[in-house]
């Protein structure tokens, strides 16, 4: 009833045990970057702030408003966090909130939760505070005009990574899951980006100085923009070659190799009762997967040093 | 709203109740993780797994039927995989016509689709079981035990801690929104969408400065009462023998459950 509807929260089992692992990779070295940037740059009142922003993200995600047919638009709130609290904390905040839905009332399941914190709280912040970043020192109206772009473009990355991942996983066919989670969060993208346009044009009015020079979210680093860009620049260029072709993707998977591993990942990893760490299948969707770590690392990196420097 | 609103925990006098949350939180994970590694179709080990969750159940004298009654949360989501029902390759079963698509089901398709929503299902389950018989701050303790970074148990703490606040704080909102939306009957009464939106995100705006000015005078309450940065619990967990026993014993069920769906 009070739960947040937003079919993004993919329950255990659907995912492989393989495309999970990767997941969670990926999102435990976001989060530890997350962790020590935030540890080294805030001081201990923050973590208060931040469990009661992540209580705030929580009950804001039940605030709707009636669109039509019985459907309501409602909140995610990836953006936003990241957008208010500063890129770090708000993927922390996320984290916390993904984290809860699960655990209590398992909306979204324990093992697959790390692809669940990347699609939702990591690609959505990093999104939502890039491309904010970019225009910061610009015409309020400029500002949120992005931001509300942000705030759509956050959703539709975060539909397109679920969509990989059910594909990876041998769960949903591609060339029917990629339009379909594209279609339906192209209008939920609509509900988001209008909401966060809204309440930031609201705390503008009222608490400027939450959002303007010296705030936390005017403290992250320009390397966000980077970061935002490309992961941005990834989902335009992704999304209309695989819903406009989607054999085209497939083709791409099976030249490299991860196709078969992502949908036979399930018997590869303890074939005939023999406990190979490695199936030779499941070695490439894992190197695919190491590779892909070593970019969002290195993307990390780079966003820390240009923090430090700043310091 | 009080305070327990959203509270998952059953209090009862059972086994279960007592075991260390380490123990439980990771033999929930491992149980699991042993499902998604059941290759499909394996039916024998499907209802062994399903024999476990009963007798857990049981044990923890909550009913036999207690996880079933709140597992179909997760079916709604079973509509992403139905894809797979056409696209493996395999003897048809049936063919129909949808639409302007001519459909086949294949058996293997049909495997694999059945396989995935009894994983889930089952999964789901094991989850329900352990929010049941694990008070929240117990669960939270666990994680920290098991090397969940503080920063991020404390935050989910918190978030637990505030959760039904900020919720009444979210009633309020809405009551305030309905007690001024009156409507003539049969006339359509609120603006565009637009405009509706606007006031929706007017109160999640209204919702931020009420915490971020909340989460200050707690701040404050909490430095006059000694916080220094971290949280203290006078329930500290030790691992007793019998601990030990149930995990080696739950582990080793599961690993016999994986054995029996690859025979």
């Amino acid at each position: 009833m009070l739960l947040s509807p937003a079919p993004l929260h993919i329950p255990d089992g659907f995912l492989s045990i393989v495309v999970s692992v990767i997941c969670w990779a990926i999102t435990i070295v976001t989060l530890y970057f997350a962790i020590s940037k935030t540890n080294q740059s805030l001081g201990e009142k923050q973590i208060p702030l931040m469990g009661i922003m992540a209580a705030f993200i929580f009950a804001a995600q039940m605030i709707n408003f009636p669109v039509a047919g019985g459907t309501s638009g409602h909140l995610l709130g990836g953006a936003l966090a990241a957008i208010v609290l500063g890129p770090w904390a708000g993927m922390l905040v996320m984290t916390a909130v993904i984290a809860l839905q699960a655990l209590l009332f398992q909306d979204g399941g324990l093992v697959v939760m790390g692809a669940n914190i990347l699609n939702m709280g990591l690609i959505t912040a990093a999104i939502g505070y890039g491309l904010y970043r970019s225009v910061s020192g610009q015409s309020k109206a400029v500002k949120l005009g992005v931001a509300g772009f942000a705030a759509w473009l956050s959703v539709m990355a975060g539909a397109l990574f679920t969509a990989l991942q059910l594909w990876l996983s041998g769960t949903s066919q591609l060339n029917i899951v990629i339009p379909a989670m594209m279609g339906v969060h192209a209008l939920i993208g609509v509900g988001e980006a209008l909401i966060t346009v809204a309440a930031l044009s609201f705390i503008m009015q009222t608490r400027p100085d939450l959002l303007g020079e010296g705030s936390e979210s005017a403290k992250g680093s320009r390397n966000w923009i980077y970061a935002g860009g490309i992961i941005s620049l990834l989902v335009v260029l992704i999304s209309p070659f695989a819903s406009g072709d989607p054999d085209g993707l497939e083709r791409v998977a099976i030249d490299m190799g991860f196709i078969d591993a992502g949908q036979d990942a399930p018997y590869s990893i303890i074939p005939d009762y023999t406990l190979p760490f490695l199936g030779e299948t499941a070695l490439s969707t894992i190197l695919a997967g190491v590779v892909g770590i070593a970019v969002v690392g290195a993307i990390m990196v780079l966003v820390g040093r240009g923090l430090k420097a700043k310091s | 709203m009080h305070f327990d609103a959203f509270d998952r925990y059953h209090e009862k006098e059972s086994f279960l109740h007592k075991l260390d949350p380490r123990v439980k939180v990771l033999v929930t994970v491992i149980f699991i993780v042993s499902n998604a590694l059941l290759p499909d179709g394996a039916w024998l080990a499907f209802i062994f797994a399903w024999l476990f969750l009963l007798v857990i159940n049981f044990i923890s004298k909550l009913g036999l039927g207690f996880t079933v009654k709140r597992s179909i949360i997760a079916l709604p989501f079973a509509l992403i995989a139905i894809t797979v029902l056409f696209s493996i390759p395999g003897k048809p079963l049936t063919t129909f016509n949808f639409l302007m698509w001519e459909l086949t089901i294949t058996d293997a398709g049909f495997l694999r689709f059945i396989s995935i929503l009894v994983r889930s299902w089952l999964s789901v389950q094991m989850a329900i079981l352990l929010v049941a018989v694990t008070r929240f701050p117990d669960l939270i303790h666990a994680l920290e035990h098991l090397k969940v970074p503080a920063i991020l148990t404390t935050i989910i703490a918190f978030l637990y801690r505030y959760l039904f606040v900020m919720t009444d704080e979210v009633f309020r909102l809405i009551r305030a929104r309905e007690s001024r939306s009156g409507g003539v009957a049969g006339r359509r009464s609120g603006g565009g969408v637009l405009w509706r939106a606007k006031i929706a995100g007017n109160m999640v705006g209204q919702l931020f400065l009420r915490s971020f000015e909340r989460s200050d005078r707690i701040y404050n309450a909490m430095v006059a009462r000694g916080y220094a940065g971290h949280l203290y619990t006078l329930n500290a967990h030790e691992m007793k023998s019998y601990d030990y026993f149930a995990a080696a014993f739950a582990i080793a069920l599961i690993f016999i459950l994986q054995l029996i769906g690859r025979l």
